[in-house]
């Protein structure tokens, strides 16, 4: 059972900020979600190992070269807020 | 009053001298304009994909095997998930539960011999990027954010709470330090962050075995920040304790300026890291026969080499410990050595007058112009009574500044010691004749009046007399 | 026949004949456009100077009596997901509204080299997470048949542009049936190649071990031909497979006989639609009359596989969005008061209700606690759904069922009901679990409105599935039914 307290817990950590309505809405609609796939924990899993990936690929590497950079102004271009060439945020504490 | 223990645990960070970056093939080179040395992967464009630089690999290896680690057989990469500005991708890729190695040690040595200090782990992560603040973090108005080093390969080693004191952790991480710089995986420079460290300290009464709760200070990036933030936090530990407080599991940071840490509370409570294996990267599956290459790729490595120095070359351990301390030292002394007969000769002459010269000119060994055969022909020339010690420290000197050998200084400036009898034996004689009050303190039985003599021969032939010489034939007119 | 309705194929034979220029090609295809757009709203950006100069190229080219590829000046449609150097690339996002890339995916790169004339970037659901185009945070793009009803998605844009004749093919991405689906509902051909087959540089990142970037087309022919190149190893994308590219037109022939098709009985289970469930039964009759052997087989964990493919697509959503922050890129909220203000508000202004429901049960299943019993059980039951693929594949060639339980629903219909849309994948996501690929391919209508056939293969036996799929094609006419507009 996923608590309101639960959702503003996840969404602080989502980093979102959500309303009073917003809140109730997820806590209902995750709960709904959840209960809903409730009946996977009674797969037996005992003794399966996790697939995180279905490709049998290992040790895929590059080289150590440098290759090129894109130019500063590229690196910038998309950037919603700079100072000379950095990018800016507002204070962090 | 209980007596108090400390406990300290250090997680090392280490930047490796890769040419590109950790996932990308931007350089890794330090400084630079901001936000130049970057592309898409590295700044975490969306769609992009990172894909491991093998170096980064074959050096995390390298530094495991140098610390006595298990190299994993199966590793793999993670993603460590938080909000902070300097993290293009909001995450970290890093390691969790399948770090690359694991159980290593290395020994320091203490007051009461060599103690091993484990080390739990070694992982492989990418560095974040930079911020830049107007003043301090806290009074700044908005930060500025420089990605140039985001992504740069770090290694993290995270040492097990075997350290007992701020002298063992400076130690510790001084020998770290050599270790690394024996394996060339990075430069460890901690002025430049590419050495840097988090300490976990606790205090508990001495005699039991439990841990105290402890406080992490971060972000420590000199031997001086991690040995007197150390001292204080004990202090403010045992302090808390004795007033009946609590000490509270948390992240400090240490500010140089007031000389003490403070806690570093912000607005997220909750670090919950939320580890998932990157689906981006696949699993890494290190073959033996790799790990076997690059063991027989290692060089000789500070302790056994110490060990090697004090069995082959007769040294003392306290030499030994102090040629060996680098590798550049200790290659350079082996260098000499095998064009010198006198090992211990070389071992003065190193960690006297050249370690003194190097650290007045702020000089590498690798920097200096003497070269070991020169250094070698300078001692011949002491040995064969050529020039007297005195003469040579004049000679060295000018060997350092120059780099010309010391032959030709000795013979251009005609510094060769006078051993003739038949050139001394008239200043001998002179020196007597206008010292007559010396001469007569000796023969009245004031021995200290022939070193007085001696120094009148030895300034009148500017040095080069054999003092030896000097004093047989003063005694004999005398 | 209009000019704008046919294949890549039949485009090329007019080129290289000479009959039509690349050029007149394309700006028939972008009259096509201007006269529907408003109807179907397929796309976010039109690139039309774009395609029109790749054409004029190719024209020079023909000219030069240079050999052309057979895409060469066709008219491509790109997903809005997929990066277009200097093109926005918005991923359907508030968030990404204004995000040009200073570079192109992998896949545009390699429809740029043989050819391909871009023209222009097609509606989806926010970040490629929804089934009906309803989740675009611009507009929803509306099914060619009944534009009363949705083209499904999340590629709905891309499907609906190349049935209603605004692109000749599209490229789509698939997370848990994005492709199959909405070409299923707009009565094209749609493929989601084996996990690895295609590249994934410059696909902005739903679930990153689920999705795979893929072909729509209006026949098989065209299918095999985005096929061909598309697929192939890439450097830049670790998860990408070192394997043979074979020419997927060599699959292209008329004959299944001998082939063994299973039918998983889970997939046919009582929530499909009757309609549907009879057009499907007929293909499937079709099939056996060409000659293959066709039986119901199972696959044991089908049911866990929707909780699954939720739980692990979520927890991967979470991590991947977690970089629409407002530093880099993108929007920014205004008036925060640091930067965790920043962050927070940014996000909750730039992200839709379905994508923050996303990020927020993948934050869920991962974060302290739960982890386990959601996260790593997922990965548990994805072991075992791999497995029950691996055991009927011994026994069959392909597997064939529904795309989806339905046809196109109406706009709004689901709206409101964030579990009954997650409930339409689930004949598809079972197949990106399991990394295998899976084809759509039209076999009729349902009430007047598009239903398709999935095949499903074994890992990068994409050239079987080409054959089925092309002799079912040449044995009926399903893929000469379009839309009336």
């Amino acid at each position: 059972m996923i608590t309101k307290k639960d959702i503003e817990h996840v969404a602080l950590l989502s980093r979102l900020e959500l309303t009073g309505p917003e809140k109730d809405m997820y806590t209902r609609q995750l709960n709904d979600i959840l209960n809903h796939f409730q009946f996977l924990a009674r797969l037996d899993t005992e003794n399966v190992q996790p697939t995180a990936h279905v490709l049998p690929l290992q040790n895929v590497f590059r080289e150590d070269w440098v290759g090129r950079h894109i130019s500063r102004e590229d690196a910038l271009a998309n950037c919603p807020d700079r100072e000379e060439n950095y990018f800016k945020v507002p204070k962090i504490v | 009053m209980p007596q108090y223990e400390t406990v300290i645990g250090l997680e090392v960070h280490v930047e490796l001298k890769t040419r590109a970056k950790i996932f990308c093939d931007s350089t890794t080179e330090f400084g630079g304009a901001p936000n130049t040395h970057v592309c898409p992967v590295c700044l975490g464009l969306p769609g992009v994909l990172p894909v491991v630089n093998k170096k980064v690999v074959e050096y995390a290896i390298r530094a495991a095997l140098a610390l006595n680690c298990k190299i994993a057989r199966f590793s793999k990469f993670d993603r460590k998930n938080y909000y902070y500005p300097d993290m293009p991708k909001n995450y970290q890729i890093s390691q969790h539960d399948l770090p690359i190695a694991k159980h290593g040690y290395l020994k320091i040595d203490t007051e009461n011999g060599a103690k091993k200090i484990g080390i739990t782990r070694l992982h492989m992560e990418e560095d974040s990027g930079k911020l830049v603040h107007q003043g301090t973090i806290t009074a700044s108005p908005f930060s500025l954010v420089d990605y140039n080093r985001a992504g740069v390969p770090l290694i993290e080693v995270v040492s097990e709470p075997d350290l007992r004191s701020p002298e063992e952790a400076r130690q510790y991480m001084e020998k770290l330090r050599a270790i690394i710089l024996y394996t060339g995986i990075s430069d460890c420079k901690m002025e430049e962050g590419s050495l840097r460290c988090d300490a976990n300290i606790s205090v508990r009464p001495v005699g039991t075995d439990g841990f105290g709760t402890k406080a992490e200070i971060k972000n420590l990036n000199s031997f001086k920040a991690l040995q007197r933030s150390l001292n204080f936090e004990i202090e403010r530990q045992i302090k808390t304790l004795e007033a009946g407080g609590r000490i509270i599991q948390e992240t400090r940071t240490w500010d140089e300026g007031k000389g003490e840490t403070l806690s570093l509370r912000s607005k997220e409570h909750a670090h919950d890291y939320r580890y998932l294996p990157d689906p981006d990267l696949v699993p890494l599956l290190i073959d033996r026969q790799w790990v076997e290459d690059i063991c027989g790729s290692l060089p000789e490595l500070p302790d056994h080499r110490r060990e090697r120095y004090i069995k082959e070359y007769g040294l003392p351990d306290y030499d030994a410990a102090i040629l060996t301390n680098t590798k550049e030292l200790a290659d350079y002394f082996e260098d000499c050595v095998k064009v010198c007969p006198n090992p211990k000769a070389v071992s003065n002459w190193i960690m006297g007058d050249f370690t003194r010269l190097l650290n007045l000119h702020g000089l590498e060994i690798t920097e200096c112009k003497i070269t070991p055969q020169n250094l070698a022909s300078l001692l011949g020339l002491i040995e064969q009574g050529t020039i007297s010690g005195k003469i040579a420290k004049t000679v060295f000197a000018e060997m350092f500044a120059g780099g010309t050998d010391a032959e030709t200084i000795v013979k251009e400036k005609g510094l060769v010691q006078i051993s003739d009898k038949g050139a001394v034996i008239a200043i001998v004689e002179e020196v007597l004749v206008t010292n007559p009050g010396p001469v007569a303190d000796f023969r009245a039985g004031r021995e200290r009046a022939l070193g007085f003599l001696v120094g009148r021969v030895m300034k009148a032939t500017q040095g080069k007399a054999n003092p030896e010489l000097v004093n047989k034939l003063l005694r004999e007119k005398l | 026949m209009q000019l704008f309705l046919l294949t890549a194929h039949e485009m090329h034979d007019l080129l290289i004949k000479k009959e039509i220029s690349a050029e007149e090609l394309n700006k028939a295809v972008f009259a096509r456009i201007d006269a529907v757009e408003e109807q179907i709203g397929a796309y976010i950006t039109r690139t039309r100077e774009n395609a029109l100069a790749q054409a004029r190229a190719v024209d020079r080219q023909i000219r030069h009596g240079e050999k052309i590829s057979p895409l060469s000046g066709i008219p491509i449609a790109i997903k809005d997901n997929i990066c277009t150097d200097g093109i926005k690339t918005t991923a359907g996002s508030k968030i990404l509204s204004n995000f040009i890339p200073p570079y192109s995916a992998t896949v545009v790169k390699r429809l740029e080299a043989v050819g391909g004339a871009i023209a222009g970037k097609a509606n989806l659901d926010e970040f490629a997470m929804g089934s009906s185009n309803e989740n675009s945070a611009f507009f929803a793009t509306r099914n060619p048949w009944d534009t009363s009803r949705v083209p499904g998605g999340s590629s709905g844009g891309s499907a609906a542009a190349v049935a209603a004749g605004e692109a000749v093919c599209a490229l789509g991405s698939d997370t848990g049936g994005s492709i199959r689906q909405p070409a299923s509902f707009c009565g094209v051909v749609g493929m989601k190649p084996t996990y690895g087959a295609v590249s994934r540089y410059g696909l902005i990142a739903y679930a990153s071990s689920l999705d795979q970037i893929g072909p729509f087309a209006r026949d098989v022919t065209d299918c095999a031909l985005m096929l061909n190149a598309i697929c192939g190893h890439d450097p830049l994308d670790s998860t990408s497979a070192k394997y043979q590219v074979v020419d997927y037109t060599g699959f292209l022939t008329d004959d299944v006989r001998g082939m063994k098709l299973g039918v998983p009985e889970e997939y046919m289970a009582e929530g499909t639609d009757p309609a549907v469930r009879c057009v499907i039964l007929k293909a499937m009759k079709k099939l056996e009359s060409l000659g293959a052997v066709v039986e119901y087989t199972s696959l044991p964990h089908a049911e866990y596989a929707l909780p699954t493919y939720y739980l692990i697509a979520q927890a991967e959503a979470s991590s991947n969005l977690a970089r629409y922050d407002g530093v880099r890129y993108g929007m920014r909220a205004k008036g925060a008061e640091d930067v965790i203000d920043m962050f927070m508000k940014t996000r909750s202004q730039g992200f839709g209700n379905e994508v923050k429901r996303r990020i927020m049960l993948g934050t869920y299943v991962l974060s302290a606690g739960y982890h386990d019993a959601y996260y790593l059980k997922a990965l548990k039951a994805r072991t075992l759904i791999i497995g029950d693929f691996d055991r009927v594949f011994k026994k069959y060639d392909l597997l064939l069922s529904p795309v989806s339980s339905t046809t196109a629903f109406r706009i709004g219909e689901k709206m409101n009901n964030p579990l009954q849309m997650y409930l339409s994948d689930l004949c598809t996501s079972s197949v990106n679990l399991a990394g295998i690929p899976g084809l759509s391919i039209p076999c009729g209508l349902a009430g007047g409105l598009p239903v398709g056939l999935q095949l499903i293969g074994r890992p990068f036996d994409e050239g079987k599935l080409l054959r089925a799929a092309y002799t079912f094609e040449q044995n009926t006419d399903y893929h000469k039914q379009f839309p009336e507009l």
